[in-house]
């Protein structure tokens, strides 16, 4: 039997980016708030002198620990599905921080487009352009109303940056100025700008600078030590919610941080369509709570925040035979079908690859969102072509070798050491739209250490995906060509969907929009049928839009802050749903 | 050619396994006179001249088998690993580099026992690579399985020790396995040969704390500084850097 607790004003549930924001602006505003995260709270003492890329780039240290549970991945609806077990190929946030505790830290904002990528697209093109099994749909908010909650967010984390030449004219410069150029940037930079592109250096979650943010919370200046993606950061040199919102809500004696607490249930008033708390197992003892609460936020990953609906019952399940239902329906991700350039090797020069920062890079965003005429184009949507300098350490050098390089023995060692460090590799980071097949619900076959279904994903590509792969593919090697590289490869472009879920851009199943036919949640991420749950993070995107998701699941946390104090104080529905049915 | 890391200290592996290859290289295999005394007596005298090596000999006293029981396994292991990363004039190979060290070390643990795998069924293992890993068998297992099968493919093909075959004959056998034209239960010959070659090249590279990479000089090879503070100073070099490797012991400020 589950012990019954105190309630309070706002359970959260995970505290990553989205559930550390809402944490503290509840926290700041004297909400009585309880956040529960699964794994443990680790500090920045956790990754001092752990500059190892086997444990952490090869291991996956970081990551969730599959053995209790996983995702099922299939492509065609008649097949059955099979658990991904292996941390290479799923890579899930844990502990407190989620995945925004290992991002590389670019930071793009969404163009007005990518919000509006329906209605612009009818507009430009006419409705004929987007293909029959697409689910594309605007997410019921724009980029000005947008504009206020990345700028807010932006400060928070201190984002390093400079004006992109083609994106909307900031109302405020980047918090910071942009991290340093390396001679691989450079050459970028300068093969771009003589193809008649509009190069910019990436802004980074990695600091140029010592910053304070708005919440008086300190970060220091990167020392592009290279340990970044995958690994948490030693120096506080990293925007997470480890050095910035987390320590915010802590200072309110009104937080109250669980940690080891696994969510698995929402509980739920059908009746009068309330949400009055959830249940949690204590992890380290096995004891089963009851946390009551007049708001539930679930702020977990996105594959979380939909089986816990699922699991709990709340809305109704997607069925891709009726096309009925809304929960699980519209997942995306940018992973797979996006990435793809191509890779240079330069003979008689070396850059410094060993050193770098997360979102060390240059990119150029003519071919992003609809910078770009898509007339005479079979796909729509875009991205960035981005050259990063993470930092590779030696087992990831050694793999940078030309195709023709065997995979064993003698020549593969005589070229992966005359190659390493020679390798440059620019990709495109493209759109993934939402298609009627592709779509999250429970698994009828696996489970989790407590018998519950686990997620089943069931995804493959659209021809967008492949089309606007191949597109990236091209202008990458033009640029390469253009850097001088002596050998220029293409990437290879996966044909199918091969269930890797490589990266963490997994996102959609509890979409945001302003139609409760097509949408789950509204524009401040409050459910339509259920007043006082919000949903918030990646699991609101319709589609994909043409970046990294970080800033504009930071940005929609925001939002959805407000949104609840607004909630708290008014009560009812925040936004006024608009039925204009659009679905597939 | 005998380079001092050759020929270091009492263990039986893998030095025996370079002994091996120096005895068949200078002719004295050939010539009749390899046994176990004569070689303890050959290998004997380039001992002493290692005195005073205390670090490597604690370093030795660090490498023994633990996950590997019998010694026929962890020898098949060793010299697959070496056709995978060879000794040749830019350097050693996995051999002395310690990486069958470095895989036995990472079977023992919890890596090669799955405990952060999901291991719950059914099973499908034949959809291994479709779908990433998908046996029954844990990664120890799938070690041992192979391992195995390549001594008996070595016996029934070239009537000898995998150990004892030539590196081309070697070669041939690993392509077999590499093909997945090699059948064995639980798992598909091509997943096994992906493990070992990923765990041959992260034995090469990792940090020597984990056995392989022996004295860094898999990072001297390839020229990587190991960890250090950061690259503040030199992020914006416009040459390339190389500098002396840094172990993870010592960036942590060495022993408590």
């Amino acid at each position: 039997m589950a012990t019954k607790l105190d309630k309070v004003d706002v359970v959260v549930v995970g505290v990553g980016w989205a559930g550390g924001i809402i944490s503290a602006e509840m926290a700041k505003a004297g909400k009585n708030v309880v956040a529960l995260e699964r794994g443990e709270h680790r500090e920045r003492s956790d990754y001092i002198g752990q500059k190892d890329e086997l444990k952490y780039d090869s291991r996956y240290e970081i990551m969730q620990p599959l053995s209790s549970d996983t995702v099922t991945s299939r492509s065609e609806l008649d097949e059955t599905a099979l658990p991904i077990r292996t941390r290479e190929q799923m890579q899930l946030g844990f502990d407190v921080g989620g995945a925004s505790v290992h991002w590389a830290g670019a930071t793009y904002r969404y163009w007005p487009y990518d919000f509006e990528m329906r209605s612009k697209t009818i507009e430009r093109y006419g409705e004929d352009k987007i293909p029959e099994d697409m689910n594309l749909q605007d997410w019921g908010i724009t980029y000005e109303e947008m504009e206020p909650y990345y700028d807010k967010w932006e400060k928070m984390a201190g984002i390093s940056g400079e004006q992109d030449p083609l994106a909307p004219k900031r109302k405020n410069e980047w918090p910071n100025p942009p991290l340093k150029e390396t001679p691989a940037l450079k050459l970028f930079k300068d093969a771009t700008s003589n193809l008649g592109l509009h190069p910019f250096q990436i802004a980074a979650g990695n600091m140029s600078q010592n910053y304070t943010n708005p919440d008086g919370q300190t970060l220091n200046a990167c020392m592009y030590c290279s340990f970044c993606t995958r690994h948490g950061c030693d120096f506080s040199a990293k925007s997470d919610p480890l050095a910035t919102v987390v320590p915010t809500a802590l200072e309110h004696d009104n937080f109250e941080l669980r940690t080891r607490a696994y969510v698995r249930r929402v509980l739920y008033d059908g009746g009068n369509k309330q949400a009055t708390g959830v249940m949690y197992v204590d992890e380290e003892t096995g004891e089963e709570f009851e946390q009551p609460a007049d708001v539930v936020v679930l702020s977990a990953f996105a594959f979380t925040n939909n089986r816990l609906l699922m699991l709990s019952g709340i809305g109704e399940q997607y069925d891709p035979e009726t096309r009925k239902g809304i929960i699980g329906r519209n997942f995306n991700g940018q992973y797979n079908s996006a990435f793809h350039g191509a890779r240079g090797y330069f003979k008689n020069k070396r850059f410094n690859l060993y050193m770098g920062a997360g979102a060390l890079g240059a990119a150029v965003n003519d071919y992003a969102a609809d910078n770009f005429d898509h007339s005479d184009l079979d796909f729509i949507g875009g991205g960035a072509i981005e050259l990063r300098q993470y930092g590779d350490a030696a087992i990831k050098s050694n793999y940078i070798v030309p195709s023709d390089t065997p995979r064993w023995g003698k020549k593969f060692k005589e070229n992966s050491l005359f190659y390493a460090y020679r390798g440059l590799h620019i990709w495109y980071t493209s759109t993934v739209m939402s298609y009627w097949h592709n779509y999250l619900d429970l698994d009828p076959n696996y489970t989790d250490e407590f018998g519950d279904p686990l997620l089943r994903a069931t995804y493959k590509f659209g021809d967008n995906e492949r089309n606007i792969g191949k597109f990236g593919v091209e202008k990458c090697r033009e640029i390469m060509e253009e850097m001088g590289a002596d050998i220029v490869e293409e990437d290879a472009l996966p044909e199918e969907f091969d269930h890797v879920y490589a990266g963490g851009h997994y996102t959609g199943g509890v979409v945001m929009g302003d139609d409760p036919e097509t949408s789950a949640v509204n524009n401040y991420l409050q459910m339509w049928d259920v007043d006082n749950l919000f949903v918030v993070g990646g699991s609101a995107f319709p589609q994909f839009g043409s970046h990294h998701p970080t800033p504009t699941i930071g940005a929609l946390a925001y939002r959805a802050a407000e949104g609840i104090e607004k909630y708290m104080n008014e009560g009812g529905q925040l936004a006024k749903a608009k039925t204009k049915s659009h679905k597939a | 050619m005998v380079d001092k890391d050759q020929n270091k200290g009492h263990t039986e592996e893998p030095e025996n396994a370079s002994r091996r290859d120096f005895l068949k290289k200078s002719g004295y295999a050939a010539g009749g006179v390899a046994g176990g005394l004569v070689l303890g007596g050959l290998f004997g005298q380039f001992d002493t001249a290692e005195e005073g090596a205390n670090s490597d000999q604690v370093e030795q006293l660090q490498n023994a088998r633990t996950f590997f029981k019998r010694r026929e396994d962890f020898e098949t292991l060793a010299y697959a690993s070496e056709r995978i990363y060879p000794e040749d004039e830019n350097g050693p190979g996995a051999i002395k580099l310690g990486v069958p060290y470095f895989i036995d070390k990472q079977l023992a643990g919890y890596y090669g026992y799955n405990a952060k795998t999901y291991m719950k069924g059914p099973f499908q293992p034949q959809k291994s690579g479709e779908y990433g890993l998908q046996t029954k068998l844990n990664r120890g297992e799938v070690f041992l399985h192979g391992l195995r099968k390549m001594q008996e493919v070595s016996q029934k093909d070239f009537g000898s020790k995998f150990a004892e075959l030539e590196g081309e004959q070697q070669d041939e056998i690993l392509r077999k396995f590499e093909a997945n034209e090699i059948k064995l239960k639980g798992v598909q010959s091509s997943i096994f040969f992906e493990l070992l070659r990923q765990t041959t090249i992260e034995g090469v590279y990792s940090d020597p704390v984990y056995g392989g990479n022996k004295d860094m000089q898999g990072w001297k090879m390839i020229e990587y500084p190991g960890p250090r503070m950061g690259w503040a100073n030199e992020i914006d070099a416009e040459e390339f850097l190389s500098k002396e490797p840094m172990s993870l012991k010592e960036y942590q400020g060495g022993n408590l």
